[in-house]
């Protein structure tokens, strides 16, 4: 058990380096030159030789690589992420206000596309071969080759223009001050955008759960069930849904970059103010630290869901569990 | 067997994905009572040999009838040639058990002995009523007198007739063995009285009360037979199929652990004890089914295995020459009734 802990926060250090190393390689080898890309075309050109140098002073362009980030290092290991130059605010608050938004994005369609995919599955096993799974397993496959900005742009002229029932973007009503927006706002913001990462990420869990359940049926210990006079539903009831519900939990919480990704192209398309909006003005904009604060805070979050991922297994199955106990 | 028999086996054909409606099970029915006379229903426990079978002195008609009977059951599956090219692979029919005939009495244990991997196991499906998808089975089963169809063996299950089966591996993983044991299939009868049932059969075979709180991968073997046991007895059958219930096991262990079944048919139950094993079978069953190439070839009393003469069959004979009291004199038993052969 310490062994564990010890091993996984080595981990998590090691990874947290590593992705930093790279955003900033990254940014630095980026043909972007921050002054320009910040100060807009017309400034740069009208603007004195001067200020430019002095702006790119202050952009840092003419640190070398190790510097900026040894600077940006030692900061971070006293707790300051730096300052956003391109929103002009610490880095940490930026990611603290935006993270809100994403996670509420993130949350619904984690679960709504769990609990979704998890019945599909099931539905669709359970029922092998017939035109119901030949319904879902052609519904996940068509998803799974659906682009995500795509289905969002899809979603966007049916539900906002055709329909009207959602608004066109952005997480509140425009010209209404933050005061005022109700939760009803929020939510009725929060719904398209949500609603696309969640379809999107219905398809993976759904043909998993769909495999696990034709094994679970065909199991030994279901056949003696069944012959107990259970019926293959009532099996699949009382002995299917745990031997499922783990698997399908473990690969949701090991999905979670996979909903972060996402994330990032579902919020571009609609204008969501959240992480991934951020991340691409950050990367646009040669904002290093903001944008290695965010690749932090993403790595992080990932680790996280992998993480639980894991442990889960030892915690839920009783063989893991009791096996582990009996060995220390 | 006569033509006209033949002639009523074929008119039944059932494919299990059609399930016969009852209508036409009762159709059936009278199909056999005339073409039978009735003869399901008559009193015969006198008489020698009917049915192609010898009796065992503990062998008896309770109702005038057979705890199960099973008549000319064949089981086939629609499957891909496996020989042929993948792309050009064509559908064929495999019949893996044809014309089979066994009878369970009450009061005895019959042991289906045949080697491994050569089909028995879907005798017991068949039984059960437990069909795959591609499968076509056809036949006649009466279950206490009556001929059940698909779905009259599908509302036996658990009532009436259980399975024991091999191992722990039939147990959910997950779920801890009392909860197991009490089972789901019954929700008419209250939790609590379940749960007192299994503490009492738990009590009767040794198992104590903290063995209820474990999980199937904590049990040792012994347990987990018991264990298995207990879940086919909760649903107080009449006729118990047990599927190699011994595995791994020596000879002198194993009919040890079979002393419950001995009980149970003592008690009035029948079982039909599926086993490779011929040694085990007969020190512990009452008349043996001889089953080679997906049929019964004899079903005989345990006693007429005590010299080769009366044996009806050349395989039973040759089975009796293959004991190792007797010289293991034939080397070819095993063969032509897939891998494995016979433990003898």
């Amino acid at each position: 058990m310490f062994r564990f802990v010890i091993r996984n926060i080595a981990k998590f250090i090691l990874l947290m380096v590593a992705v930093s190393l790279v955003t900033f390689v990254l940014v630095s080898v980026s043909p972007i030159d921050p002054v320009q890309a910040n100060v807009g075309q017309a400034a740069y050109v009208n603007m004195s030789e001067a200020k430019r140098a002095q702006l790119a002073e202050y952009w840092g362009v003419n640190t070398p690589l190790w510097e900026r980030y040894a600077n940006w290092f030692g900061d971070l290991l006293h707790g300051d992420l730096g300052t956003s130059l391109r929103f002009n605010a610490p880095v940490a608050d930026v990611i603290a206000t935006r993270a809100v938004n994403s996670l509420a994005l993130m949350a619904t369609a984690w679960v709504v596309s769990g609990v979704l995919g998890f019945g599909l599955g099931i539905l669709a096993g359970a029922n092998r071969g017939r035109p119901i799974d030949r319904i879902v397993k052609g519904y996940c496959f068509l998803l799974a080759s659906v682009p995500t900005f795509w289905l969002g742009l899809v979603f966007l002229i049916v539900f906002s223009v055709w329909l009207g029932w959602f608004p066109f973007g952005f997480s509140v009503p425009i010209g209404v001050s933050a005061a005022d927006v109700t939760l009803a706002d929020a939510l009725h913001h929060l719904a398209l955008p949500a609603l696309t990462l969640s379809v999107v990420g219905v398809a993976n869990i759904a043909l998993h759960t769909r495999e696990k359940t034709i094994d679970v049926l065909e199991s030994d210990y279901v056949r003696f069930a069944r012959t107990r006079g259970l019926s293959t539903w009532g099996a699949l009831r009382h002995h299917g849904l745990r031997n499922l519900a783990l698997p399908a939990l473990t690969l949701q919480f090991a999905s979670i970059s996979e909903i972060f990704g996402g994330s990032v192209l579902v919020e571009q398309v609609f204008s969501y103010p959240g992480l991934g909006q951020a991340a691409v003005t950050a990367g646009l904009g040669g904002d290093v630290a903001l944008l290695a604060g965010i690749a932090l805070f993403s790595a992080a979050f990932v680790f996280g869901g992998n993480l639980i991922a894991n442990v889960l297994y030892g915690v839920v199955d009783p063989r893991m569990r009791k096996g582990a106990k009996a060995h220390a | 067997m006569s033509e006209t028999q033949k002639g009523a086996a074929r008119a039944e054909e059932t494919r299990a994905e059609q399930v016969p409606a009852c209508g036409r099970a009762a159709e059936l029915d009278a199909l056999a009572d005339t073409l039978f006379g009735g003869h399901e229903a008559l009193e015969h426990a006198d008489e020698q040999e009917h049915h192609h079978h010898t009796h065992a002195p503990a062998s008896h008609h309770e109702h005038g009838h057979h705890l199960l009977q099973v008549e000319d059951l064949s089981v086939g599956f629609r499957m891909y040639d496996e020989d042929a090219p993948f792309f050009r692979a064509r559908q064929r029919f495999v019949e893996v058990i044809s014309s089979l005939t066994i009878s369970v009495h009450a009061g005895e244990i019959v042991a289906v002995v045949g080697a491994s991997g050569s089909g028995k196991t879907l005798l017991a499906d068949a039984v059960l009523g437990l069909f795959e998808p591609n499968a076509t089975v056809r036949g006649r089963i009466w279950f206490d007198g009556e001929l059940q169809d698909a779905a009259g063996l599908a509302a036996l299950r658990g009532n009436g007739v259980s399975l024991v089966p091999q191992s722990v591996n039939n147990l959910d993983p997950l779920m801890k063995v009392g909860r197991q044991v009490e089972g789901f299939a019954h929700p008419d009868v209250p939790h609590a009285e379940r749960r007192r049932r299994r503490a009492e059969l738990f009590e009767r075979y040794g198992l104590s009360e903290e063995t209820a709180q474990l999980y199937p991968f904590e049990l040792s073997g012994g347990m987990a037979r018991r264990v298995l046991l207990c879940c086919a007895l909760m649903d107080d059958p009449h006729v118990i199929v047990a599927d190699e219930p011994t595995p791994g096991l020596d000879l002198d262990l194993a009919v040890r652990a079979l002393d419950d079944f001995r009980a149970f048919a003592d008690a009035g139950g029948g079982v039909m004890l599926i086993t490779h094993d011929i040694e085990l079978a007969l020190r512990v069953a009452d008349r043996v089914a001889v089953f080679k190439d997906g049929t019964v070839v004899e079903e005989t009393a345990v006693a007429n295995f005590a010299s080769p003469d009366t044996l009806a069959h050349p395989f039973s004979r040759a089975l009796w020459h293959a004991l190792p009291e007797h010289g293991f004199r034939d080397r070819n038993v095993g063969e032509g009734s897939g891998k494995g052969g016979f433990h003898a």
